[in-house]
């Protein structure tokens, strides 16, 4: 019989549901679904490092550069999404590849600790830059698709399904990564740096991809980002605590699916929304509280939920 | 036998202290080397600076004809020098077939192989096999920290053997095995290693595991080798008595000898 990938069965399955779905949600509904998605994204290069027991507090720089991109680009007169979209993806890994010279050196807090070093150089320069923005940012153009110009509520609804296609297709490109020898080398250099390199193979490089393809999706997520609010400014783009909310849907996705990223995503975005709405003197604390819960009980991420009901059903 | 480790005016400081000095240490092909010595002789420097882990501070080390001082520890296990530690290296998270699995798609994927999926039929068999000639088929699915110390030494270095080297260097094989466990234990590991017709150089401090298994022996005392000689000749060399195995075992020797001759 043929091996059978659940989680590809899984993950079409959820795209198609979305797909459909995208014709009925509520604007809203597809406005925290479409940041859900972007960060998401985020989350999901995070997960790579973390599999390889790697933590950045500083991965708005590639969000952040990403949205960046697509928005000066906007500015430049490019208006179609592929274009924007790809732009931002690949530039941030450009960056994520020369940064990664330095980053692959360290471990731990040294590593997680630089990233945020980072990620405050392009937020003080943004910061600073009336050319960039400064502190106010820039409004980016409504969208084209390979020459469609959608208006009204089409613009959501299309970029919705610009989104879903491509983050269907990293993930599901993850997943089957992660299965490859080079995928498995996560699980090696996170367990035994030494010995990866006495079976002749650099750990240093093994995180510098990781790496890359971590600042990849992120620039990816930022572009996706950029689009869906159609804002671009320092602080909800390249702060330290953007950074930090990306660790948060980390923790509360846990590692074990490409999928959990998104739920996780979804989680928070879900958590701080109604948290806003209902109690807006403080909802850092709910959000904060949230996490604590989700640390205490669920200490392997929200996804672990599912390996209980395994459990608990066999 | 051709010369394929040759090791020259090697020396190691750190500081006011020597580790290593003026060693010179030809290795020929097919040879099971012992290096012996006490704590802190250097035994384990030499191994380090051989394999690429320390960088000597001065000297040659030449491997079929390379200079291989410069080289980081992959390189120099992709020339073919490959070792185990003192304390297993291995993924202790991951079950014995999967630190294997992974062994093997390190040495076989290179360049673009190493984006194709990791589990294969046929990679599966070649670890099962390993599994086998290591004689740990027994634990293939317990994970690598509930092992047995002697299970998980014979992990480190089937690990080591993976990429079939030309020179295997093992850190102290025995070391924190039960006594009843030790013969076995080497037993399967120079049988694993003859089949692959392995050079083996290995640093014990068992003196009957030296005698049962070694054909020549290295003596270090102080950061030098006092002694570089087969290992009959070696065990009653003035010095090796004197700084590593001590006059006590060399009378228990003479003793047993003089036993095994009245027996016979």
């Amino acid at each position: 019989m043929r091996y059978v990938d659940k989680t590809v069965i899984g993950l079409t399955i959820a795209f198609l549901v979305l797909l459909a779905a995208n014709f009925f949600l509520a604007e809203w509904m597809r406005f925290i679904g479409l940041q859900s998605l972007a960060r998401g994204a985020v989350a999901l290069g995070l997960l790579v490092l973390w599999r390889s027991g790697l933590i950045s507090f500083g991965h708005a720089l590639y969000f952040g550069f990403g949205a960046y991109t697509a928005v000066m680009l906007s500015l430049a007169g490019f208006s179609d999404a592929f274009i924007l979209v790809f732009a931002a993806t690949l530039m941030s890994g450009l960056l994520a590849f020369v940064i990664g010279f330095l980053l692959r050196r360290y471990r731990a807090i040294f590593f997680a600790l630089l990233n945020m070093a980072f990620s405050m150089i392009l937020y003080g320069v943004v910061v600073k830059t009336e050319a960039l923005g400064s502190t106010d940012g820039f409004g980016v153009g409504t969208p084209t698709f390979l020459g469609y110009a959608p208006d009204g509520e089409a613009v959501q609804t299309t970029l919705f399904l610009f989104t879903l296609v491509f983050t269907y297709l990293i993930t599901v490109g993850v997943h089957i990564y992660m299965q490859t020898t080079l995928g498995y080398m996560s699980m090696a250099v996170r367990e035994n740096e030494i010995r990866v390199e006495y079976l002749g193979y650099s750990a240093e490089k093994v995180i510098h991809v990781k790496y890359v393809f971590s600042g990849l999706v992120a620039g990816f997520g930022g572009g996706i980002m950029a689009l869906a609010i159609g804002h671009v400014d320092p602080d909800s783009m390249a702060n330290w605590t953007v950074s930090g909310e990306f660790v948060f849907i980390t923790i509360l996705s846990g590692t074990g699916s490409v999928a959990a990223t998104y739920i996780g995503a979804l989680v928070f975005e879900l958590i701080r929304t109604y948290a806003f709405e209902y109690a807006p003197q403080m909802w850092q604390f709910i959000l904060g509280g949230s996490l604590l819960a989700i640390i205490m009980f669920l200490p392997d991420g929200i996804w672990s939920l599912i390996g209980r009901l395994r459990k608990a059903k066999a | 036998m051709s010369v394929i480790l040759e090791v020259s005016d090697l020396q190691k400081t750190f500081g006011a202290v020597v580790a290593a000095k003026d060693i010179n240490v030809s290795v020929s092909e097919h040879e099971t080397i012992g290096i012996i010595g006490a704590n802190g002789a250097g035994k384990t420097t030499f191994v380090n600076m051989v394999t690429g882990y320390l960088k000597p501070t001065s000297g040659r080390i030449q491997f079929l004809g390379q200079d291989i001082i410069h080289l980081p520890p992959r390189d120099i296990t992709c020339l073919g020098i490959s070792r185990s530690f003192q304390v297993p290296q291995v993924f202790m998270s991951e079950t014995v077939f999967e630190n294997l699995l992974m062994a093997y798609a390190i040495v076989e994927d290179t360049g673009l192989a190493m984006l194709s999926p990791i589990m294969s039929e046929e990679r599966a068999s070649r670890v099962d096999a390993h599994l086998k000639r290591y004689q740990i088929e027994d634990y293939r699915d317990a994970v690598a920290s509930t092992l047995p110390q002697g299970v998980r030494k014979l992990l480190d270095i089937a690990m080591a053997a993976v990429r079939s080297p030309r020179i295997l260097m093992l850190d102290e094989p025995t070391s924190g095995i039960s006594v009843e466990e030790k013969f076995p234990l080497m037993d399967i590991i120079m049988e694993a290693l003859k089949q692959e017709d392995t050079t083996v150089l290995f640093i014990e401090h068992d003196m009957e595991i030296v005698e049962r298994y070694v054909a020549r022996v290295l003596a270090f005392y102080q950061g030098e080798i006092v002694c570089d000689a087969p290992t009959e000749e070696a065990l009653v060399d003035e010095k090796v008595r004197e700084f590593v195995i001590g006059e006590e075992y060399h009378r228990t020797r003479i003793e047993r000898a003089g036993t095994e001759t009245g027996n016979a």
